[in-house]
Parts: C-alpha cells; sequence; structure tokens
C-alpha cells in the first residue's frame, strides 16, 4: 500500500475516534506508579456493569505528574475533559456524570481542552501552558503510542516520507542551518555531527539512539518513548538516510521495561507498514532498527562507553579521536544522538530550518525539555524555549516550593551539574549560560531545594553516586573522586579542618583536568557550585559543627520540648526502635541521646497538635536536663 | 560467598544459549535474560555463556560485575528495593533505606538467611513526585517515612512465617 493511502485510512480512523465517546488514561510509567492500571480496571468492569462499550486508550504522559493518575473523557459535541487523581473509587460517578449523563463532574476535572464559558479552566491557557512551547512533547499523552496510525494521522512520518526524496547533503544541510543542538547535555552540533558521519568512507555505518537516561532524577527520554515512540524512531530513520546507514540501534536501559515493550511495538508496527525494513516507502533506502538493552551504568551515557556496551563489553569510555564517525560501533562509522535530538529531527524537516531557528537565543535553538522535581508545588515534565529564564520555570511552571517554605536552589543537570542559587533565578536558560554558571544542561533534570536541603549534603549525595559509578579506567576519576567523598564525610560529620576547603577545591579542579570523559570532568560540579554559591554553609559545618538546614545527622540530636510534650500522649515512647525515649503515661518524654539512632520517627510521629519534637544543631545546644542525666543513668526504660 | 542453590535448571539455560548462540546481539542481553529465568547469574551459567559465545569467562564475570541490573546472588522472596535518587534523597530516602535495614535486619545488598527478604538500592525509578519511594516486589509504595516503611512490611511478614 503506497503511503498516501495509508495516511488517509489514519486520519479516517482518528477522525472516527472524535465522533465517539472515548477514555484517555495517562498509563506511562510515572501514571501506573500513581494507580493508572487500577483505574482502567475500574472503568472496564463500571462499563461492562452498565453494559456500555466505550473505548478505554492507554496513553503516555501529559507531563503533569501531580495530577496522575489523569484521565481525558472526550464525547462527540462535547467537551474534551480532563480529570486529575483519579482513584478506582471515583470511576463509578466519571461514568455516571459524563460517560452516560451531561454532567461533566467539574469538581474533579483540572479543565477543558476545549474554550467554554463555564467556571472550569481550559487548558491550554493555565499559566503553566501559557509559557511552554511543545513541539517534541506535542503528542505525549494525546496519542495512542501502541498505535502509528495515531501518529501518521497527525502529520507523522511526512518528514521522512519529504526527507527520501532530497539528497542526503541536503538534509544535513538543514539541520545545520536550524542550529539544533545535541539534547544528550554537552550541545555539539547535531549537523555538524551528521556531517563528519555522512562524510566518512565506509559502505558499512551505523545510528544509534542514546536512550540510556541514567542520572538520577531526570526521566524524560523515558516519557517520550512511553509516549510518542514513532517521533524518535522517525527521526532516527531520517539521520540513517542522511549519512548513509543500513542499521540503527536503540540503547535502552533495562530499568524501563514499559519502553522497551512500546517501542519494540512501533518498530513491529513500522516494518509493516513500510516506513522502515527493505525499500522504505518506496525509496530504495534499506534501514533496520534493532532494540540493544543496557544493564545499568550511568557512564554508559559517555558515547563510547555506549558503543562498548551495544558491543557486549564493559561500558568504559575510550580515547578520541578517533571520533565514533570515523570509528564506532563495531570500528565502523557510527552517528550517536539522544533521544531527543532525534526528536526534533521530524519537526526540523516538516516546518523548515526557519520554524526551529526562529525559536531560543541566539546560539540555542528550539526548546529545553525538563524534568521538575523536589520541594515544588507541581512536579511533572516541563518543554519551554530556549532562554526562558529559570524564575519562569520555578514559579509559574512549577508553582514555586510547597508548604510555604523558601526557595533555595535548582540542581540543574544531575550528577553532572551544579547548584543554582535564587540571585540567578533570572538567568535566561541556555546550553552557554548555564555553563558559565558552573552548572550544565546534562540530562535536563531539574530538582529544586527549599531551606530544609543541606548544600554539603546534596554535594555528597551526587559525589557518592559519581564514586559507585566511575568506571575505574583514569585515576583521577576513580580515585579522585573518593578522596572528595570522604572530604565531605568528614565535613558533614564535624570532623573536617578548614584548610580541608582548599584542599576540596584544589582536587574538584584536579579531577576536571585529569578525567578522559564527562562523568570525571563533571563530576567535581555539584561540589564547586555548592562551594561557590554556599560557601557560608560548609564553613558553619566546619567550624560551628552546625548544620544549618539540619539535614547532616551526626551534627544533629532530635530533643522533646518538655513544655509542648503532652504527658497523656506515647507516640513517640511506642515507636521508638531503640528504645531511647523515657517517660511513661503521664509523664514528659525524653529521649536518650546515647541511645538514640537519630531515624526520625519520634518527629514523624508527634501529633501536630504539639509538635513537640525538634531537631538542634550544634549538638552542644541541646539544654541539659536533670530528667535527661537520670535517663541516661538509667539507661533508659 | 554461598553457593547453595546453584542446582539450575540447565534446560532453559540450554534454550537461551542456543537462542543467542549466532544472533551477534552480544553478551549483556544473554546475561539479562539467564537473570530472567534464574532471578540472578549462577557462575555455572555464565561459565556457559562464555563456552557458547567462545570468550573468556573472565570478559562474562567483568560485565556481570559491571552494571548495575546483574545480581550474583538469589533475590529473596519479597524482594525490597528502596529509591536513592535525587529527590528521593532530598525527602528522606535514606532515612527509609536505614530503617528497612534496622527491621529486616540485613544490609544493602543482602539476603536474609531464611531466604524472605533482599533489600536493594537502585539509582532512580522515575517517580519523583512520589518520593520517598520503595518498591516490594513490584507494588510501588510511594511518600514513604521510616515509620511507613516498617508498617508495609508487615503483611509480607505474615505471608513468609514458616509453617509449623
Amino acid at each position: 500500500m503506497i503511503f498516501e493511502e495509508i495516511r488517509k485510512r489514519a486520519v479516517a480512523q482518528w477522525e472516527a475516534l472524535k465522533n465517539e465517546a472515548h477514555i484517555l488514561v495517562g498509563a506511562a510509567t510515572c501514571g501506573r506508579a500513581a494507580g493508572a492500571l487500577d483505574v482502567i480496571d475500574a472503568f472496564k468492569n463500571e462499563l461492562a456493569r452498565q453494559s456500555i462499550d466505550v473505548r478505554i486508550i492507554q496513553v503516555g504522559c501529559i507531563g503533569l505528574c501531580y495530577a496522575e493518575p489523569l484521565v481525558i473523557i472526550s464525547k462527540p459535541e462535547s467537551l474534551r475533559i480532563v480529570y486529575h487523581n483519579i482513584t478506582p473509587d471515583l470511576v463509578p460517578r466519571l461514568v455516571e456524570g459524563y460517560i452516560i449523563g451531561d454532567d461533566p463532574c467539574l469538581e474533579l476535572a483540572s479543565g477543558t481542552l476545549e474554550t467554554d464559558e463555564r467556571e472550569v479552566p481550559y487548558i491550554p491557557e493555565l499559566p503553566r501552558f501559557e509559557h511552554e512551547l511543545r513541539l517534541i512533547l506535542r503528542h505525549c499523552g494525546y496519542i495512542d503510542p501502541e498505535n502509528i496510525h495515531d501518529y501518521i494521522a497527525n502529520g507523522g512520518y511526512n518528514a521522512l516520507e519529504k526527507a527520501l526524496k532530497m539528497p542526503p547533503e541536503k538534509i544535513i544541510e538543514e539541520v545545520k542551518k536550524s542550529g539544533l543542538r545535541g539534547r544528550g547535555g554537552a550541545g555539539f552540533q547535531t549537523g555538524l555531527k551528521w556531517d563528519l558521519c555522512h562524510k566518512a568512507n565506509s559502505k558499512t555505518k551505523y545510528v544509534v539512539c542514546n536512550a540510556d537516561e541514567g542520572d538520577p532524577g531526570a526521566f524524560m527520554d523515558r516519557v517520550i518513548l512511553e509516549s510518542d515512540p514513532h517521533e524518535v524512531i522517525e527521526g532516527i530513520i531520517i539521520a540513517g538516510y542522511a549519512v548513509g546507514a543500513q542499521r540503527g540501534y536503540i540503547y535502552v536501559r533495562a530499568e524501563y521495561p514499559l519502553a522497551i515493550e512500546r517501542v519494540r511495538k512501533a518498530l513491529r508496527q513500522g516494518e509493516e507498514i513500510g516506513v522502515l525494513g527493505e525499500n522504505i516507502l518506496g525509496s530504495g533506502f534499506n534501514f533496520h532498527i534493532e532494540i540493544a538493552e543496557g544493564a545499568g551504568a550511568f557512564v554508559s551515557g559517555e558515547a563510547t562507553a555506549l558503543v562498548a556496551a551495544v558491543e557486549g563489553r564493559r561500558s568504559e569510555p575510550r580515547v578520541r579521536p578517533p571520533r565514533l564517525a570515523e570509528a564506532g560501533l563495531w570500528g565502523r562509522p557510527t552517528l550517536l544522538n539522544n533521544v531527543k535530538t532525534f526528536a526534533y529531527v521530524p519537526f526540523i524537516m516538516r516546518r523548515g530550518t526557519d520554524g526551529f531557528a526562529s525559536i531560543g537565543t541566539e546560539n540555542s535553538k528550539g526548546t529545553a525539555v525538563f524534568t521538575l522535581a523536589g520541594k515544588i508545588q507541581f512536579p511533572g515534565l516541563t518543554e519551554v524555549p530556549m532562554g526562558t529564564t529559570l524564575r519562569r520555570v520555578v514559579y509559574d511552571i512549577a508553582g514555586g516550593i510547597r508548604d510555604g517554605k523558601q526557595f533555595k536552589a535548582v540542581q540543574i543537570g544531575g550528577p553532572s551539574g551544579g547548584c543554582i542559587p535564587e540571585n540567578l533565578l533570572d538567568l535566561p536558560i541556555d546550553f552557554d549560560s548555564l555553563y558559565e554558571a558552573g552548572s550544565m544542561m546534562g540530562s535536563g533534570g531539574m530538582i529544586f531545594m527549599d531551606e530544609d536541603d543541606c548544600a554539603v549534603d546534596t554535594a555528597r549525595f551526587f559525589l557518592d553516586f559519581t564514586t559507585k559509578e566511575s568506571c575505574g579506567k583514569c585515576t583521577m576519576c576513580r580515585i579522585g573522586t573518593l578522596q572528595l567523598l570522604s572530604i565531605l564525610d568528614d565535613i558533614t560529620t564535624g570532623k573536617a579542618k578548614l584548610e580541608d576547603l582548599d584542599l576540596l577545591q584544589q582536587l574538584a579542579e584536579d579531577i576536571k583536568m585529569g578525567s578522559l570523559c564527562g562523568l570525571g570532568r563533571s563530576a567535581p560540579n555539584p561540589v564547586l557550585t555548592t562551594m561557590r554559591y554556599y560557601g557560608d554553609e560548609y564553613k558553619a559545618h566546619i567550624l560551628e559543627k552546625r548544620c544549618p538546614a539540619l539535614v547532616c545527622k551526626d551534627l544533629i540530636a532530635y530533643y522533646i520540648l518538655p513544655e509542648k510534650c503532652d504527658r497523656a500522649c506515647e507516640h513517640c515512647v511506642l515507636v521508638c526502635p531503640t528504645e531511647a525515649i523515657k517517660g511513661g503515661k503521664g509523664e514528659i518524654k525524653v529521649i536518650n541521646q546515647e541511645k538514640c539512632s537519630k531515624c526520625g520517627t519520634c518527629l514523624e510521629v508527634c501529633p501536630p497538635q504539639y509538635s513537640a519534637v525538634v531537631k538542634i544543631s550544634p549538638v552542644s545546644k541541646l539544654p541539659s536536663s536533670p530528667t535527661d542525666k537520670e535517663a541516661s543513668a538509667q539507661g533508659g526504660r | 560467598m554461598k553457593e547453595k542453590g546453584e542446582e539450575i535448571s540447565t534446560e532453559g539455560l540450554q534454550t537461551i544459549l542456543e537462542k543467542h548462540k549466532n544472533d551477534g546481539k552480544g553478551l549483556i542481553p544473554i546475561l539479562l535474560e539467564i537473570q530472567k529465568e534464574f532471578g540472578y547469574l549462577p557462575k555455572e551459567a555464565m561459565k556457559n555463556v562464555a563456552e557458547v559465545l567462545k570468550i573468556k569467562p573472565v570478559d562474562v564475570w567483568g560485565v556481570a560485575t559491571f552494571f548495575n541490573q546483574f545480581r550474583l546472588t538469589p533475590l529473596g522472596k519479597n524482594h525490597v528495593k528502596v529509591c536513592m535518587g535525587t529527590a528521593c534523597h532530598l525527602a528522606g530516602g535514606r532515612l527509609v533505606l536505614e530503617a528497612l535495614e534496622r527491621e529486616l535486619k540485613i544490609k544493602v545488598g543482602e539476603t536474609s538467611d531464611d531466604g524472605h527478604f533482599s533489600l536493594e538500592r537502585v539509582a532512580c525509578i522515575g517517580c519523583c513526585m512520589l518520593a520517598p519511594v520503595m518498591v516490594i516486589k513490584d507494588k510501588i509504595y510511594p511518600k514513604m517515612s521510616s515509620f511507613k516503611a516498617e508498617e508495609s512490611l508487615i503483611p509480607y511478614r505474615q505471608e513468609s512465617k514458616p509453617e509449623d
């Protein structure tokens, strides 16, 4: 069947769907974690009970993680309504109300996808969406990722059809002109990379898609693969045609089973309709894509290390040159790009280079995708034009810090990135500005911290991660990061001296210089940025043995305020795992500091009307009380 | 290291090896599949893989010990994973982990002597908005605390009580 007919059929199916009632449920991994599958079962049962036939479609993620499980109900001649935080017990209400009846159940709704005069917000006008610009996330959560026709009906594979009629040089020229830079983190010019691979002299070439999203706190590649896999696949096929490759690999981490399953299905459907495989769309171009399952190693995100993993070896980076474009997978010229980089390609081909290059800043074109997590009101996924300020992301999109707390920092780019403080929030986000601030775009994971988070502990956390993930090839990375971690351990436990800060600084810079790959070169970033912006906190830990955020265990003590403790309440006594709390019914409770393991359970269970348990730092500030001494003398209860 | 439970079904292993013998997909997918079959990578199986792929056993061992997914010991009946991603760390993931170590009387990476529980820390399961998160078997437990983590173990403990 020729593509024109496939497209017509896809559009007809899509239009037909609009004319029947149907339910979309966000069922990416994040939605499932929040209970989406139970909601789907509840819908099935309720619809069966009412004997009505309505299609339930599992879609990907719309990016509003805080609202999961998310349900969109669509009926002909009616508004499409988005419902948030739906649980199985709310399902009968939705079926009865909006599917059978005409009550839109507005008390459960986030908003509508069409305009309406009723008192329910129009979703595209919500503050968050006004600042967003969705180029590669535009289908996520709206189309069925397991149905290639949904993608085609929305303009999918048109770019491939167009590209196959162009000479490869012309495509590369377009990508160059668009100004697209690699979304894996470093921001290398994509067109240049393609050109190098295209010019490499070899009959056999490969294209590899890097979906080894290893940053603990970034999940956009997973969401894109789970929500709109064909967008990435189309980009890979176009790249394969442009550089002259015959085979592509998508390297996905095994931790993402749903992404693997959906990509596998998408590849099969692509072969069935002829956008993949032999003689693609009648052009004579042959291209196959396979999934290569990763087995979890942060360093595999590095291009040469990833190639080693696909070949079945330990993921150790190697010296470049030769570049992958000269000698990559099995020694052949290889083009390697990130999931998002490929996802932009169909857009660029369809809209022309100007459509892309007109968005963003002078040196960073297009949009940036970020995952938002940590202490904010609205965690999720967002896509904004390059050049948007951090302040806009924090306050207008993420809804600011939750529980009325103070913003402290945003960590961008995970273990390779850095902490950015409040006074730099007006920084326009692009590759270069973040680099100057000591951070980097990296994975695009943003973690927001509030006043309760300790800068030193956060740096220690990332170092702990990179130390474990270092492949061990370079001495500076293998041993240097371990030494950094050991100094940070000393600081967080109150054993450090002031001169250790100089050592920390020097060693951090040496590791940057003395490491081969991005992992080692960027590993000190969290330490360097926190030292730069939160130097006072480091000093408080060292000089006063005080953790200002009350996080570092060795520098804090738990204390029960006698004036707040309720004599009749025994919550803390009953849960304390080390029996460190003395005091029966009718007594004021006292913590035996020698027995206390600082697990925080007493603070957690102390009823909010008393809030008698507090953390104190430095430990020397702990009020001494006779009862306390008595308690330790008796060895507790 | 204990070598108990090394009696593996050769039949399952042979099927996997036969399937991948000549497909050129490399070592990692084979090891992943073996682990799926046995729950971990038995030494005997790794030796067989080396023979079939005509590579040195040390290269198989090298890969098996390099990647986080691979386990060299069998899992407990109830496998507990604690997320230690950035968001979970900030939200108190370490306290959750410590509570589980204390309650289960095993350290991270260990399996209890009776084989009922094993404990593992994982980098990020991508549910940052539900932090801190732990997973028992395949069920995700959102917004944990040391106290809630202890409580969540109760049904699994009852289920794994010896029948006497």
